[in-house]
């Protein structure tokens, strides 16, 4: 099996705890330095970053949400002046202002380090053609697979998401070995081979890296199965990386979290209370290298496991159950995350009011398909059926043109849903 | 194959070293960067038992060394070389190397000191032709050489260097440099190394910490150090332009 950093992903348990005790410690210092809201929030619950004795420490800081993060916009978050970042990305999850994620040049070579780590894993090597099957712009993802791919030495194929016949023709002739996409993608891509003939036997793909949207473990043996590859599944979250936080490994038992970057927690998202290894809870993490938009405690509003046991392949990194489910109200869906409450204000900025809704997630060939049911009341009930119409098409522009693409919308009687849960995910991952 | 947790120092009631904690790999060469005052001295004082730490721990080899008695660590493998060149200026250069040997010699005799000695020259043809000079005559660089010379004498794994640069023309400086990067790659030994001229040090150092008032704000490796602006501003003096128009 094949490591990027061999000394790095291996090292033992006590080397991994004084990497992060280390950079725990230089991170606090820095962002106590730099960053107005860390020094308000570490003030207000009496913590100097110098009296941090050990990792766990950490527990006494306080959390930090993508709201905080969207109060802080544009530039308020960042540790470093301007003139230092060299990149800027915001975040496809929408508050009234977006969050913007700033890179300096060594944090974009810490992400193609990380990326090259996950890529080599799987398998990539220089000889590899990647194909990268991702949005552009939208998503992170792909700048991230790019420039780890082109840190190991292999051929980047930057396609963006889309076109999907010529992509087949790309991945024919181009000898792609690698793709990079969300599982739907793959999916449509092997659909359009069918249509067009192309016997996945006669492709050189051999491996797939997937991720950006939550897939089941039927998804995988779909996609195995009709494009003859291996899908690992890959983590991030645009706060911090994109992909790259963690990685499947061939093993398939687990993603590994990079803990030489990041140091993970579990907490219950109720009580917010810290959970044993092992047990079930939301996902927080906690930035130790990053230099331009350090993130102490950041909660993901993913739920998973950790486990700290060693790997088959070797590696001591702790791994996280694969996440199909989240704490809060949003879904992923098409690589992006939507908040109920994004929907909910694009609701009463039409109707003048706040009617109940429930957004419905389902899964039909393939795709994701979104619906957006709103419950029928005074403020939102006409009695001619014309103006009733041309109230759900505003709805419709209005929803679709919040999110950036067509969503279903329908008015429905009270009694139909739950008012109190707000998102209904129907897409079966387990 | 060093390791510090949360070592604390004082002198008196000022607290100099906060909560440091750095590691060093075997065969590495690591750099601390770190304006006047930041604490980088009193770190390596702290290591080798010079200063007492008010808490933390200090693991050498798995073994802890906090507070352990100075010459026990040289028998562990652990050399400090001082700052300012601590050299006995008025014995030669042989009886200098000869005083940095004594553990050798108590552990295997006067045979076995005189063959470290010929090595050390082998590294030092300079110090070889000067071995009957008294120390105190010799210039700078010579007398930086003959410091670390006297440390190497101890057989250490680590060494722990302290601006061996300081004070020395430019051109001795790269001497220097090119010697701690070849007992690296010769020797295998590790250093933990302190200095002003910090592209010098990173030119050669695997990794590095920045040091900022007693704390570490900041641990990467060399190449990302060299990178990083802020770095560069306050210790390679780049952009001075920039900040003062």
């Amino acid at each position: 099996m094949a490591f990027w950093d061999e000394q790095v992903e291996c090292m033992d348990r006590q080397e991994i705890a004084q990497v992060q005790l280390e950079n725990l410690q230089a991170t606090l210092n820095r962002v106590y330095k730099n960053v107005r809201h860390y020094r308000k929030v570490f003030r207000e619950v009496d913590f100097m970053p110098e009296d941090l004795q050990s990792i766990e420490d950490i527990q006494k800081l306080p959390f930090i949400t993508r709201r905080d993060l969207s109060r802080n916009y544009p530039y308020d978050m960042f540790a470093v002046p301007l003139r230092e970042v060299v990149r800027l990305h915001t975040a496809s999850f929408n508050f009234d202002d977006p969050v913007v994620i700033g890179f300096t040049e060594n944090d974009i070579r810490n992400w193609a380090e990380l990326m090259a780590r996950n890529l080599t894993a799987v398998g990539v090597g220089k000889d590899d053609v990647v194909q990268i099957a991702l949005t552009f712009g939208i998503i992170t993802g792909p700048f991230g697979v790019q420039v780890g791919a082109e840190k190991i030495g292999a051929s980047v194929i930057p396609i963006s998401a889309g076109r999907l016949y010529q992509q087949v023709k790309i991945m024919r002739d181009f000898r792609t070995t690698t793709l990079v996409s969300t599982p739907t993608v793959a999916l449509g891509l092997s659909r359009a081979m069918a249509e067009m003939n192309v016997d996945a036997n006669s492709l050189a793909i051999k491996c797939g890296i997937f991720g950006s949207e939550p897939w089941s473990e039927a998804a995988r043996d779909d996609i195995e199965t009709r494009l003859h590859l291996t899908a690992t599944d890959t983590y991030g979250l645009t706060e911090i990386f994109g992909p790259g936080v963690a990685w499947e490994c061939p093993e398939k038992n687990g993603l590994h979290i990079a803990e030489d970057h990041f140091i993970p927690e579990i907490i219950d998202p109720e009580t917010l209370e810290p959970l044993p290894p092992g047990e079930e809870g939301e996902l927080v993490l906690t930035t130790i290298a990053k230099e331009a938009f350090p993130l102490i405690r950041l909660r993901t509003g993913d739920l998973t496991r950790i486990d700290y046991s060693p790997c088959a392949c070797g590696r001591t990194h702790c791994r996280i159950a694969r996440i199909f489910k989240r704490s809060d109200e949003v879904l992923v869906v098409k690589g992006t995350s939507i908040a109920a409450e994004q929907v909910g204000q694009a609701i009463a900025r039409v109707s003048g009011g706040q009617p109940s809704f429930q957004l419905v997630i389902t899964r039909e060939a393939d795709a994701d398909q979104l619906l957006v049911m709103v419950e029928i009341s005074d403020i939102n009930f006409f009695d001619e059926m014309k103006k009733q119409r041309r109230f759900v098409e505003r709805l419709h522009k209005e929803i679709s043109e919040t999110l950036g693409w067509e969503v279903g919308v329908r008015l429905v009687e009270p009694g139909t849903f739950d008012p109190r849960k707000r998102v209904r995910d129907e897409r079966r991952f387990m | 194959m060093l390791r510090l947790v949360n070592v604390n120092s004082y002198y008196g009631l000022v607290r100099v070293l906060k909560n440091i904690s750095i590691h060093v790999n075997e065969g590495e060469i690591v750099s601390m960067l770190g304006a006047n005052g930041a604490g980088k001295t009193t770190t390596l004082r702290t290591i080798s038992g010079l200063h007492p730490l008010r808490s933390g721990h200090i693991y050498f080899n798995g073994h802890e060394i906090t507070q352990m008695n100075p010459g026990k660590m040289v028998e562990l493998g652990l050399a400090h070389v001082p700052e300012g060149r601590q050299i006995f200026q008025p014995l030669s250069v042989y009886d200098n190397l000869e005083v940095g040997g004594h553990f050798i010699y108590k552990l295997y005799g006067k045979k076995a000191l005189k063959i470290d000695i010929e090595a050390i020259f082998g590294l030092f043809p300079i110090l070889k032709q000067r071995q009957s000079q008294y120390a105190g005559t010799l210039s700078g660089g010579e007398q930086q050489m003959l410091a670390i010379a006297m440390a190497l004498m101890a057989r250490p794994r680590l060494l722990l260097l302290d601006e061996p640069s300081m004070g020395l023309a430019p051109m001795i400086v790269k001497d220097i440099f090119q010697l701690i990067a070849r007992l690296q790659a010769e020797r295998k030994l590790t250093v933990l190394l302190i200095e002003q001229n910090a592209r010098a040090a990173l030119r050669i150092a695997d990794r590095g910490y920045v040091m900022e008032t007693g704390k570490i704000v900041l641990e990467e490796a060399a190449d990302e150090l060299l990178a990083n602006q802020d770095v560069k501003r306050a210790y390679l003096g780049r952009e001075q332009r920039e900040i003062w128009e």
